[in-house]
């Protein structure tokens, strides 16, 4: 094994101005895209910045508190199907909704970290507690008729001239800037929080939970907190998809597979850092863009050699690059991250 | 419900369970040896019924013969994969051996997608409408001949590692890594036998379990986790209890798909899953971690 | 005033009595070892003071408050520090982000934290290896880390396990400097677990023995090291010349 895969603690935070500016300098940038993009290109930056702002939510769990949770997707679910039911029965905006959403999502992780956490299922076990509990939604949700059952909820669009942001009714653009400015927000958060108080609790727990107690760390207060945080964000993400794909399946929503998709960026491009989160989406879904292109091309077009692709390269990644791009780039530049 | 009509139901939850015991068995050894939480575990179950498929459809030859010859394969699969693949991440940080297995998952399930689609198959045995009449009891041939096939393998498992030197070796590896190393067994082969028994057991599973059930891909995410619940039920360590979970889950899944729906039924294995983990985590047999 | 009291402190694992009904008392400000042989039960000790194991009977109290029975965070909250025999840095933290961790126990503000943090890298000169990662450092060095993290607490009473072992005899005078240093600044109490009897005699206004669990013999480092029982046990002849 060699030594050098020792991680730098790099926060993806580089910790001067320059940094700041560059920040604000690529949000500028990415701002006025839509000025000249055409819409497909449009539709995949929408996808690169849901699963950057979506894998940004887990990092903190997983990067930063090294809690591992496998059943994200039941956040997503409830963050999608709750708002979605308001909106479609009750007429409640999406902009409220989303709270609701975020209430549920936050009680169910508070279940599931109150089973963990007092119970000390750990590791594995409590990753398998994740998709249990994931899964037990995904079965009860396909068997409620109000909330479509297995056949799906539909959320009807306006005309397209009649956008309208109480309704998160609108076409590509709207969307392109709600999931931009999520991950923005979601990266400038995990950067702070690194450097934060409870960053520095929940990076103790992650690298030593004993050796941190023994620091005066109340680690069930803090294993919580961190739970909450991130199926609340998590949540948020699940709004989008509701009203940006206009339809929900729960076989879609809570699916495992969906839990694993969401984890790939943050562990490509760099777990516990705020940048890899951001670099792997924006690796990522280009790649399974032109991987599907090329199977069309080729004329292949079978279901599942995207997958065979990203299978092969996550493989590839988890053997030469375990710790992602993110410190590897900081290693072979001499990035200067840390204090 | 009549008693007929529920005995009925158990059985065929007992007949799957013993095949589901067989597939949990695979993993209780390689996930309590190794320590690997191999993910991948119900994907290579599936390769296993598309083998015997394969097999039937190009030879006519019986699944539960054919498990033989399967099983051979797979612990050759096996031996291979752990030293190439997964013995560099032996003592890695979980998340990552995770992560391994979650890949070789991903292409091993699309690999079938591609080559066979996403559609079930299903086979046809020559005997599939035979069945016995045991009082209240239908049990179809195709059901018992594969509960005592699959018991047999288990029984079989359980001989060599009681009373062969090198099944005492990989339960001495399991029981205490340094110990192992230290009084001289090659730990790396150890390892590697492991991994080929696991999968064995995995793919005879999967052959078995074509004769019940229509191969598809999409079935592999589920016998995983299936897997784990049943391991995790029956007590990590414990290749009883890997047995006892299986049938137990065979059988929950079974009465519980007839008094709700059938696609209800994982929810309550889950629902199971949780209470064990939460209340009692070294499983019904396992021993207090 | 006497700030820690074991009292009559029992703890069994399965049929092996590890601490046997040991009692004991600290004064504020001074320095107390506890010596004995391998497996005497020192270590266990430590961990019911902390809290990281509760005792089966007896009570141990801090300033006057029983503590047995809390969690070790609420432990160390209450002033007591530890260090682990065989050291846990956060591998993946650097140095300074390591003594971050404890300043933050008493001062929630980052800044004033990060002062705080920087004054104990400076006292315990660790301040050239600021922003190393602590899996990189020597061992000298990650066990001037752990103690300083243990420090950034801000303890009344630094508990101190085995602290010299595996260092030369300068960096064992070093470290002997350095806690004398802090028990006279700060006024820290500090109880420590030691083999090395050069700095137990260096350091210790009081000693305790224990062998098989039990208090053997207590007093003054040239009591204890005259004292019969304690010869036969742990020192050996050779230490009476």
């Amino acid at each position: 094994m060699n030594k050098k895969r020792l991680l730098p603690e790099s926060n993806g935070v580089v910790e001067n101005a320059g940094a700041v500016w560059l920040a604000l300098l690529a949000f500028a940038v990415l701002a006025i895209v839509p000025l000249f993009a055409s819409r497909y290109a449009l539709s995949v930056l929408i996808l690169v910045f849901y699963f950057a702002y979506v894998g940004q939510a887990w990092n903190i769990m997983m990067g930063l508190a090294g809690q591992l949770s496998l059943g994200h997707a039941l956040y997503v679910g409830l963050g999608a199907y709750i708002p979605a039911l308001l909106w479609l029965h009750l007429e409640v905006s999406p902009l409220i909704g989303v709270f609701a959403g975020m209430g549920a999502a936050m009680l169910v992780a508070a279940v599931i970290g109150w089973l963990g956490f007092r119970f000390g299922i750990e590791g594995v076990y409590f990753a398998l507690l994740t998709i249990a509990f994931s899964e037990v939604a995904r079965v009860a949700v396909d068997h409620i008729p109000f909330a479509g059952g297995s056949g799906g909820l539909f959320l009807p669009v306006q005309a397209a001239d009649k956008a309208s942001i109480l309704d998160l009714d609108g076409g590509p653009l709207l969307f392109y800037y709600v999931t931009l400015t999520l991950a923005a927000a979601a990266t400038a958060l995990v950067a702070w929080l690194t450097r934060s108080r409870h960053g520095y609790i929940w990076r103790a727990i992650r690298e030593d939970p004993q050796a941190a107690e023994a620091l005066g760390i109340n680690l069930f207060a803090a294993k919580m907190k961190v739970i909450l945080l991130s199926a609340a964000m998590t949540s948020i993400a699940g709004l989008v998809n509701a009203f940006y794909y206009r339809n929900l399946f729960p076989a879609q929503s809570f699916d495992m597979a969906r839990s694993l998709e969401l984890i790939i960026a943050p562990i490509i491009g760099g777990l516990g850092t705020a940048l890899g989160p951001v670099i792997g989406a924006f690796l990522l879904t280009p790649v399974g863009e032109a991987l599907i292109a090329i199977t069309r091309l080729l004329g292949l077009d079978a279901p599942g050699t995207k997958g065979v692709g990203y299978g092969l390269i996550l493989l590839a990644m988890i053997f030469l690059k375990p710790d992602g791009i993110w410190p590897w780039l900081v290693r072979k530049f001499r990035i200067r991250d840390r204090p | 419900m009549s008693v007929g009509l529920f005995l009925n139901v158990v059985v065929e939850g007992l007949t799957t369970g013993l095949v589901y015991g067989l597939m949990a068995l695979g993993l209780s050894v390689i996930f309590g040896v190794v320590r690997i939480v191999n993910f991948a575990h119900g994907e290579f179950a599936v390769v296993g019924m598309y083998a015997a498929f394969l097999l039937f459809q190009a030879f006519g030859l019986d699944p539960i013969y054919a498990a033989v010859p399967i099983a051979a394969m797979f612990f050759f699969l096996g031996y291979v994969l752990q030293r190439l693949v997964i013995n560099p991440f032996i003592g890695r940080p979980e998340h990552e051996q995770f992560i391994l297995l979650v890949s070789v998952a991903m292409i091993v399930l699309n690999l079938l997608l591609m080559t066979f689609g996403p559609d079930g198959r299903p086979i046809n045995l020559p005997y599939a409408l035979d069945s016995y009449l045991v009082g209240p009891l239908i049990i179809d041939k195709a059901r018992l001949m594969i509960s005592v096939a699959a018991l047999a393998m288990t029984l079989a498992l359980f001989a060599f590692f009681r009373f062969t030197a090198t099944g005492t070796a990989i339960r001495a590896c399991a029981d205490n890594l340094t110990g192992a190393a230290v009084v001289g067994l090659d730990v790396k082969r150890l390892y590697a036998y492991t991994c080929g028994i696991g999968l064995a057991c995995v793919g005879a599973a999967g052959a078995m379990m074509i004769t019940i059930v229509d191969v598809a891909p999409t079935l592999a995410p589920g016998y995983t986790l299936l897997a784990f619940i049943i391991v995790i039920i029956g007590g990590l360590g414990s290749l009883s209890g890997a047995l006892v979970g299986g049938v137990l889950i065979g059988v929950c899944e079974a009465v519980t798909g007839y008094l709700f729906e059938p696609s209800m039924k994982s929810m309550f294995s889950f629902l199971l899953l949780i209470l064990v983990l939460t209340f009692r985590p070294q499983g019904l047999m396992g021993e207090r971690r | 005033m006497t700030l820690l009291v074991v009292e009559a402190v029992t703890k069994r694992f399965r049929g092996l009595t590890a601490v046997d009904a040991v009692s004991f008392s600290v004064e504020a400000g001074e320095i107390f070892a506890v010596i004995g042989p391998n497996g005497a039960g020192k270590t266990t000790l430590f961990s019911l003071i902390a809290g990281a194991l509760a005792p089966d009977s007896g009570t141990i109290t801090l300033a006057g408050e029983p503590i047995n029975g809390l969690r070790p965070d609420q432990i160390a909250l209450r002033g007591i520090g530890r260090t682990f025999q065989v050291v846990r840095p956060f591998p993946k933290m650097t140095v300074f982000d390591n003594l971050m961790v404890g300043s933050l126990l008493r001062h929630s503000a980052t800044s004033v934290a990060r002062n705080r943090a920087d004054a104990i890298l400076e006292r315990l000169g660790l301040m050239t290896q600021r922003s190393k990662l602590a899996s990189e450092l020597t061992l000298p060095d990650r066990k001037r880390l752990e103690v300083a993290r243990a420090l950034a607490t801000e303890p009344k009473v630094l508990l101190l396990d085995e602290v010299m072992a595996g260092l030369r005899p300068t960096e064992i005078d070093n470290m002997v400097a350095i806690l004398r240093t802090i028990n006279a600044e700060s006024g820290t109490t500090i109880v420590l677990i030691e083999h090395v009897m050069r700095a137990v005699m260096a350091l210790a206004g009081r000693v305790l023995v224990l062998h098989h669990g039990a208090l053997v013999a207590e007093g003054r480092p040239d009591e204890i090291v005259r004292h019969t029982e304690v010869i036969r046990s742990y020192l050996g002849t050779e230490v009476l010349g």
